[in-house]
């Protein structure tokens, strides 16, 4: 599979592992964003081959996890409604609002449905014009363009019957976030490839001005998280902070401009709440006032109350850094993919839900500096 | 016994029923001996079924005799390498051969929902009679009945197939033991994914085929050479990863997977990684996973590389004693990590 099975090779991981093992010299804290790279680094064992003084604690780049928990309640609100049909990508189906999730609605009679893409939901817009078809906008600036174009597309077609429950998020004001948090320890950041294909890497530039961090757009397979991880930790090493792109054979820049065109005729940046993190400034996107016919929030009015997390669960210090999964005194015993606390161990990109998955029973991970 | 007359899309009902299933074809009456005499006796006559009494009469099996029984819901009917009427008599089998049986028997029960066009109950009747002549195996009895509009998906099948125990299969979780290998007979995630592209319309084309295909000739030249077989089972619904759990918690042993060596087709992987799914998880209804003395581990995969089915075969791994038991992958980079046990349907990721 080209592009894929070169940045898999066993030869070239070792070799950029021997060349991590040489330079470090103190121990270091390196925070990957995307739930995607956390995986990669979980599946491949890469956690379990650095130097033991590279502590690696993972990010908030997690779609499902950090929406939160009232949006969903929101979501399954509509969901029920008769005359709805509900699109979702896969992943959100399983996760838990305060009471019940998609899957269970379904069950009880609600017409949700997988999509893979929003302009799946824009054609059965088109094929059920007496039912309303609302797709949930979930995710970062990753899939934000297409949103974006379905709602465009509704609107070329004069679907009135069309419209979008927008919890899109946006990744700097994540960092930001940590950064100024009291407790951080995040050293240097691994900044997510997908998300800065859309949007390229200017946004991190200003981050890393301001707090001296270094920043490397990194890829998604065990060559791409060794090569930026050694690029972050020769940074640090050097008292260097920039912005560098391992990714550079997807990501530019300046991004792509189609997309982000699309997406700011379509959003505009807004503060919202994120699951485990609380209300960012900026932290989110929302319809533009041209396209407001087109929210979902609006066309299904109901009073919605901030839902209670269950006050055991640390997702919050999980999604912030603060501590790894298997940090978590719930991990694995109150807190299992079957009986979740948190969305992290419930989503597939989810930081618990990877310890769990990949790592469950094995020997905790070497070193790591707590 | 008479050879079944040529079946072909020329088969004619009475102009009076129509094109299309009706309830009355499942009430009993004229409609549905004339659907069972024109459609089914027509494609599967053999002297068992013949006198279309309430049940078929069989002489002895032999000294044990193997039963099983299997339902078969598949949407879309038809994907590309099979459809579910293949579908149904190969998962039979298959249940009959994992068990070191010789397949001999099928029961069909179909259930149809009223309004299905009848040419699609004749392709896959058809499809039936192909794959039950090609595996030797007798459609001896059936039952037909015709549900309301939306109380089915069109075409339900099920089936109970019987067979007759070669001697000396002795198998199962009681004799995995540590130091045993695991064989794998040919490449993983083709059923599942065609099928998931041909509902979905991923636009993937003919690139997956189904890898539906009946086994007991596979299990047969395994028992044939004398392999010491200690466990066998076909790898469908939750994929490898499910049959290696089903064996790690019932024998109490663990198991480790070489990750490099399950043998993928190229098209599955690349389906799988834009879909976020892993191939280890995904059905197939064509694929053996045997655990077998270590001394006889190439022995095996020589005789199932000789057989077409089983070209592909490759050793995948091996039985350990670690405790607690557990399912464990060695990645490329060499380090070990869990292989979970499938949690429902893979649901595609966001992004």
């Amino acid at each position: 599979m080209k592009y894929v099975d070169e940045y898999r090779q066993p030869h070239l991981a070792r070799r950029l592992l021997d060349r991590l093992n040489r330079l470090v010299s103190r121990p270091w804290t390196l925070m990957e964003v995307c739930g995607g790279q956390t995986h990669t680094l979980l599946r491949s064992g890469i956690d379990r081959l650095v130097p033991t003084s590279l502590r690696l604690v993972h990010g908030p780049g997690c779609p499902v996890c950090v929406t939160p928990l009232e949006e969903i309640d929101r979501a399954l609100a509509i969901a029920r409604r008769p005359e709805v049909i509900f699109c979702s990508f896969g992943d959100m189906l399983r996760v838990p609002g305060s009471r019940t999730d998609l899957l269970h609605v379904r069950a009880e009679g609600g017409d949700v449905r997988l999509v893979y893409s929003p302009l799946d939901a824009v054609r059965l817009a088109q094929e059920n014009p007496n039912r309303e078809v609302v797709f949930f906008a979930v995710g970062f600036e990753t899939t934000a363009p297409a949103t974006a174009l379905a709602v465009q597309q509704a609107r070329h077609l004069r679907l009135t019957n069309f419209s979008l429950l927008v919890a899109h998020v946006r990744v700097p004001p994540a960092l930001e976030m940590i950064l100024t948090s009291p407790g951080n320890r995040v050293q240097a950041f691994l900044a997510p490839g997908h998300v800065c294909t859309v949007m390229g890497f200017e946004e991190y530039e200003e981050i890393v001005r301001r707090h001296r961090v270094p920043v490397v757009v990194t890829g998604f397979e065990p060559v791409d998280l060794l090569e930026g991880i050694l690029r972050a930790v020769r940074q640090l090493e050097g008292g260097r902070a920039v912005v560098e792109n391992q990714y550079a054979r997807a990501v530019r820049r300046s991004g792509n401009r189609s997309a982000r065109r699309i997406m700011s005729e379509v959003y505009e940046v807004c503060d919202r709440s994120w699951r485990g993190l609380g209300l960012l400034p900026r932290g989110g996107l929302r319809l533009k006032a041209e396209y407001r016919d087109f929210d979902a929030a609006q066309r299904f009015p109901m009073a919605t109350s901030a839902a209670a997390e269950p006050s055991e669960c640390r997702s919050g210090a999980v999604l912030q850094g603060l501590i790894r999964p298997d940090e978590c005194p719930a991990f694995g015993t109150r807190c299992t993919p079957e009986r979740p606390l948190g969305a992290p161990m419930v989503s597939a990109e989810g930081a618990c839900a990877a310890y769990w998955k990949y790592g469950r029973g094995l020997a905790p991970v070497r070193g790591g500096h707590p | 016994m008479t050879e079944p007359a040529e079946w072909g899309l020329s088969c004619p009902l009475p102009h009076t029923t129509g094109d299309r299933i009706l309830l009355a074809h499942g009430e009993g009456a004229g409609l549905t001996r004339r659907l069972i005499r024109q459609l089914f006796l027509e494609a599967f006559d053999n002297d068992y079924l013949r006198p279309l009494a309430d049940a078929a009469v069989l002489p002895p099996v032999g000294e044990r005799c193997v039963v099983t029984t299997d339902s078969f819901v598949v949407s879309p009917l038809f994907f590309p390498g099979g459809d579910i009427g293949r579908l149904a008599v190969h998962g039979t089998i298959n249940d009959l051969a994992v068990c070191g049986a010789e397949p001999l028997y099928l029961c069909l029960s179909v259930i149809l929902e009223e309004g299905l066009p009848l040419e699609t109950l004749r392709r896959v009747v058809g499809s039936i009679r192909d794959a039950a002549r090609s595996a030797g195996i007798l459609v001896v009895a059936g039952d037909t009945k015709v549900v309301p509009r939306g109380a089915a998906d069109q075409l339900f099948l099920t089936t109970t197939g019987i067979g007759r125990q070669l001697p000396g299969c002795d198998w199962g979780t009681h004799r995995v033991r540590p130091s045993d290998r695991l064989v794998l007979s040919g490449a993983v995630g083709d059923h599942g994914i065609a099928v998931l592209a041909a509902r979905e319309g991923l636009g993937l084309g003919t690139a997956v085929s189904s890898d539906t295909a009946a086994l007991h000739g596979l299990v047969a030249a395994l028992v044939a050479e004398g392999i010491d077989i200690h466990f066998l089972r076909d790898a469908t619904r939750g994929g490898v990863a499910a049959v290696l759990h089903e064996i790690a918690e019932a024998a109490g042993v663990s198991l480790v997977l070489d990750e490099a060596a399950v043998p993928i087709h190229e098209a599955v992987r690349g389906a799988c990684e834009i879909l976020g799914i892993d191939p280890l998880y995904v059905a197939n209804e064509g694929k053996l996973l045997a655990v077998v003395a270590e001394a006889d581990a190439s022995r095996a995969l020589a005789v199932l590389r000789r057989h077409p089915l089983g070209a592909e075969a490759a050793l995948v791994g091996e039985v350990t004693a670690a405790s607690p038991p557990h399912v464990l992958l060695r990645g490329s980079l060499g380090t070990l990590r869990v292989l979970d046990e499938p949690t429902g349907a893979p649901l595609p990721r966001i992004c």
